[in-house]
C-alpha cells in the first residue's frame, strides 16, 4: 500500500492507522504469514506495535503480539513467565533506549569503576539475551542507544570516558561485538535512526513525561518501518533485483537522441557526477547478491552505448539481464522475472518517469516502484526504504550475480544440443544429498523462507527449528546441493518428513522444496531417489506427500504423481495427499547426476 | 477561528482517530463517552489534534484537559 512505503506521511499514519489496518486486512489476494511477536519494552510501546503491525501487513506478514507493560522487559524476559511461554514468540523484540540505562558515569569515576558500570550494564542484558535464546530458541532484535539528549561536558561528552555521549557510544559497540557472534541476534539500529530523524525531535522529553515514551511519537512510524524491515528480512521478504530505466535514472539525458556522447555520466559536470554516484550506489548491491537488469525504452545499440562509455560505471556486463525495446515496461519486467526465474515482486523498478512507475505499480502487484525524484536523492529513498534489509550473509548471496552468468552460460550450451538428454549429461552434475550439517542450517532456514514456487506445503521453518528437526529422530530431513562444470549451485532442496504409522512404518511429507535457480535438472528426482534409500534403510514402507496449493505454487501441484505417487484424497480447498508404497525392487529415477552418497 | 469550527476539525479528527464516521463530539464529551479512548489512544489523539492545528499543546494544558469543551479552549487560546 502506497501510504506505507518510504517516504510515508507519519502523522497521516498515526491518524488513519485503524482505516489503514481494516483496509489491509480486507485485502484478499494477500498470503500472509502468521508470525507471533513479543516486544519487551522500557517505555510505553503501544503505538510501536500499532504501527509495526500495519508495516508488517504490508509486507505479508500477520502478526499477533505479546507486549510487556511499561518497563517490564527484564522482568517479563528473565524470570518465568508462563503467559510468555504460553504465546511462544516466532520473534522478540527488546525496545530500550538510554533511560534504561542507570549507572551513568561520575565525574569522579576512577577508569575502573566506569569499566565496572559498562560491564554492569553489558551483563544484564546480556543475560537477557541468553536467557531469551535459551527460553524461546527464536531470533531476538535489541535496539542499540540513542545519543542522549544533553551533553553535560559539551564536546567532550563524546570523548571524555566520564561522558554520556562516550560510554554510549562503548556500550553500543559491546553490544556489537555480542551481535557478531551470534546468528539470531539483530540490532535495530535506533542510534542511526534517530540521527536521521534528527536526535533533538526523536528525544522530545515532552512525550516521556507526559506518556513515558522514549521515542517521541510522531517519529514511532519510522521506528516501526525500520523493525519491520529486519523482520521482513528474516523471514525471506527481501527484495531480490533492481529493474533500472536508463534515460535520466542512470545518466542524464536522452541517449537515443542525444547520443553517448553526449549523456551526462562521469566526472565533467555537477549533475554527471550525481549520476555517476548513483551508478556507484548501485554497483555496491552486487556484493549482496542484488542482481541488476535493465527495463528501458531505447534500441538495443543505444542502450548499450551509453553503458559502454569507459567513464560510466555501470557496463553491460554488470547486468544480468538487459531489455532495451519498445515493450510496455510492465511486460518487460513479467518477462524478466520469468528468463531469471524470480517472482516479479522481486524486482525493485526504478524509473524517473512517473508515467512509468504507475504502470508497473498498477500492473505487477508487490513490485517495489519507490517514488524517486530529482536524480541527487535518488539513494537516499532506495536506501530508506530497506528493500535489501542484510539480516544474514551467505556465500550464496555473495556470488549470485556469477551464479545468474553461469545460468546464461548453460542457456547457450543447451541451445547447441538437440537432445536434452545430452545437453544434462554434458553439464557433469555432481550431487551431495545428506542429512542437515550445521554449516548449512542458516542457509536451509533461509530457503524454507523464501522458496515459494518450488514448495509443496510452503511451510516455514526458523532456524532453530531446522536446528531441532536435524537432531530428532523422529525425523527425516536431507538437503541436496548441485554443483556442475559451470559452478556450484549451493543447496537447493530440502526435504523434511517425519515418521508416524503405528509401527513407524510412514513418513509424512512436511516439506519439499527445490530453488527455482535448477529447475530441470532432474534435481527433484535425485532427492526422492536418495529419500526412498534413506526411508528403505530405516524400515519406512510408504511415503505421505502433501501439497497445499498458494498463489504461487502451481507449478508443483502434479508433483507427486510425476514422483510416482498415488492420489488418495483432495478437499475443496485442493489440498491432495498423495501415497508412495516403496516396492522392493525401487528404480532409480535419474541418472544424469553423480551422487557424493549420503553417510 | 470561531469555536464551531474549531469543534468541525475536531470532530474529523475524532473521526479518523477513531474510525467512526458516526462520532459527534460536544462541550462535554470525554473519553467515557467514546469506546476506544483509553489513555493509549488518547496520547495518539493528542498527537492527531495538533497535527490538525499545527501547535503543540503544552504539557500543563494536556495535563489539566477534562472534556472536549476544555480541549477547544485552549485551542482557541493557543490560536490567538
Amino acid at each position: 500500500m502506497k501510504e506505507l512505503e518510504y517516504p510515508f506521511v507519519p502523522e497521516d499514519l498515526l491518524k488513519r492507522k485503524k482505516n489503514i489496518r481494516k483496509q489491509l486486512l480486507a485485502d484478499t489476494s494477500a498470503n500472509y504469514i502468521d508470525k507471533k511477536i513479543a516486544i519487551l519494552g522500557g517505555s510505553t510501546t503501544n503505538t510501536i506495535r500499532q504501527m509495526l503491525e500495519l508495516f508488517l501487513l504490508n509486507y505479508g506478514i500477520r502478526p499477533s503480539f505479546y507486549e510487556s507493560e511499561y518497563n517490564q522487559y527484564y522482568e517479563d524476559g528473565m524470570f518465568p513467565n508462563p503467559q510468555l511461554e504460553a504465546f511462544a514468540p516466532d520473534l522478540i523484540y527488546i525496545c530500550t533506549g538510554n533511560r534504561n540505562i542507570s549507572a551513568w558515569p561520575h565525574l569522579s569515576d576512577s577508569r575502573e569503576r566506569i569499566e565496572q558500570k559498562l560491564q554492569q550494564t553489558m551483563e544484564k542484558f546480556r543475560g537477557l539475551w541468553e536467557r531469551l535464546a535459551h527460553t524461546y530458541h527464536c531470533p531476538i532484535i535489541q535496539n542499540n542507544f540513542e545519543y542522549p539528549f544533553f551533553r553535560l561536558l559539551g564536546n567532550k561528552d563524546a570523548s571524555d570516558m566520564h561522558g554520556r555521549v562516550n560510554f554510549i557510544t562503548t556500550l553500543n559497540c559491546r553490544f556489537y561485538e555480542y551481535s557478531q557472534t551470534q546468528e539470531n541476534f539483530y540490532i535495530c539500529d535506533i542510534n542511526y535512526l534517530s540521527a536521521s530523524y534528527g536526535l533533538e525531535k526523536w528525544s522530545d522529553p515532552y512525550y516521556w513525561h507526559m506518556y513515558k515514551y522514549a521515542v517521541a511519537v510522531p517519529a514511532i512510524p519510522f521506528l516501526a518501518f525500520n523493525i519491520a524491515n529486519i523482520i521482513k528480512s528474516i523471514y525471506g521478504k527481501n527484495k531480490k533485483a533492481f529493474n533500472l530505466d536508463l534515460d535520466n535514472t542512470l545518466w542524464g539525458g536522452i541517449v537515443g537522441e542525444d547520443g553517448a556522447e553526449n549523456i551526462e555520466i562521469g566526472q565533467e559536470t555537477p549533475l554527471a557526477q550525481t549520476y555517476s554516484e548513483f551508478q556507484e550506489y548501485l554497483k555496491l548491491h552486487k556484493q549482496l547478491g542484488i542482481l541488476l537488469t535493465i527495463n528501458s525504452k531505447n534500441d538495443e545499440a543505444n542502450a548499450i552505448s551509453g553503458l559502454s562509455r569507459p567513464d560510466s560505471v555501470l557496463h553491460p556486463e554488470d547486468f544480468v539481464n538487459i531489455k532495451a525495446n519498445w515493450e510496455p515496461k510492465s511486460m518487460n519486467l513479467v518477462k524478466t522475472a520469468r528468463e531469471m526465474a524470480l517472482l516479479p515482486e522481486s524486482f525493485v523498478f526504478v524509473d524517473d518517469n512517473p508515467a512509468e512507475r504507475a504502470i508497473i505499480a498498477e500492473q505487477v502487484k508487490w513490485a517495489a516502484v519507490p517514488e524517486i525524484n530529482g536524480v541527487e536523492h535518488y539513494i537516499q529513498v532506495i536506501d530508506r526504504s530497506g528493500f535489501f534489509e542484510v539480516t544474514s550473509l551467505s556465500q550464496d548471496d555473495l556470488k549470485r550475480t556469477e551464479m545468474y552468468r553461469e545460468n546464461a552460460e548453460r542457456s547457450r550450451l543447451q541451445a547447441s544440443f538437440e537432445n536434452y538428454e545430452d545437453y544434462l549429461k554434458s553439464l557433469e552434475m555432481k550431487g551431495e544429498i545428506r542429512e542437515f550439517i550445521p554449516a548449512y542450517m542458516s542457509r536451509i532456514a533461509q530457503l524454507t523462507n523464501k522458496s515459494n514456487q518450488f514448495n509443496l506445503t510452503t511451510k516455514r521453518y526458523s532456524q532453530s527449528e531446522i536446528e531441532a528437526i536435524a537432531r530428532d529422530p523422529e525425523h527425516v530431513a536431507l538437503y541436496g546441493r548441485l554443483c556442475d562444470k559451470f559452478g556450484d549451485n549451493g543447496v537447493v532442496s530440502i526435504v523434511i518428513g517425519r515418521i508416524d504409522g503405528r509401527m513407524g512404518e510412514e513418513l509424512h511429507m512436511e516439506l519439499w522444496l527445490m530453488s527455482c535457480r535448477v529447475l530441470k535438472r532432474r534435481m527433484e528426482y535425485a532427492m526422492m531417489d536418495e529419500l526412498v534409500k534413506k526411508a528403505q534403510s530405516i524400515g519406512i514402507q510408504k511415503i505421505i506427500g502433501y501439497y497445499y496449493p498458494t498463489a504461487k505454487n502451481a507449478m508443483v501441484r502434479d508433483f507427486y504423481e510425476l514422483m510416482g505417487f498415488t492420489r488418495i484424497s483432495e478437499d475443496e480447498e485442493g489440498n491432495t495427499v498423495w501415497e508412495f508404497v516403496i516396492p522392493n525392487e525401487y528404480i532409480e529415477k535419474q541418472q544424469v547426476i553423480e551422487l557424493i552418497r549420503s553417510q | 477561528m470561531t469555536r464551531e469550527e474549531v469543534f468541525e476539525r475536531l470532530n474529523k479528527v475524532f473521526r479518523e482517530v477513531f474510525d467512526d464516521e458516526d462520532i459527534v463530539v460536544g462541550e462535554e464529551t470525554t473519553a467515557k463517552d467514546i469506546e476506544d479512548w483509553d489513555s493509549f489512544e488518547h496520547i495518539n489523539l493528542v498527537v492527531a489534534v495538533e497535527d490538525e492545528f499545527s501547535f503543540k499543546i503544552p504539557m500543563g494544558k494536556v495535563v489539566t484537559m477534562k472534556n472536549v469543551g476544555e480541549m477547544a479552549d485552549i485551542i482557541l487560546e493557543l490560536g490567538k
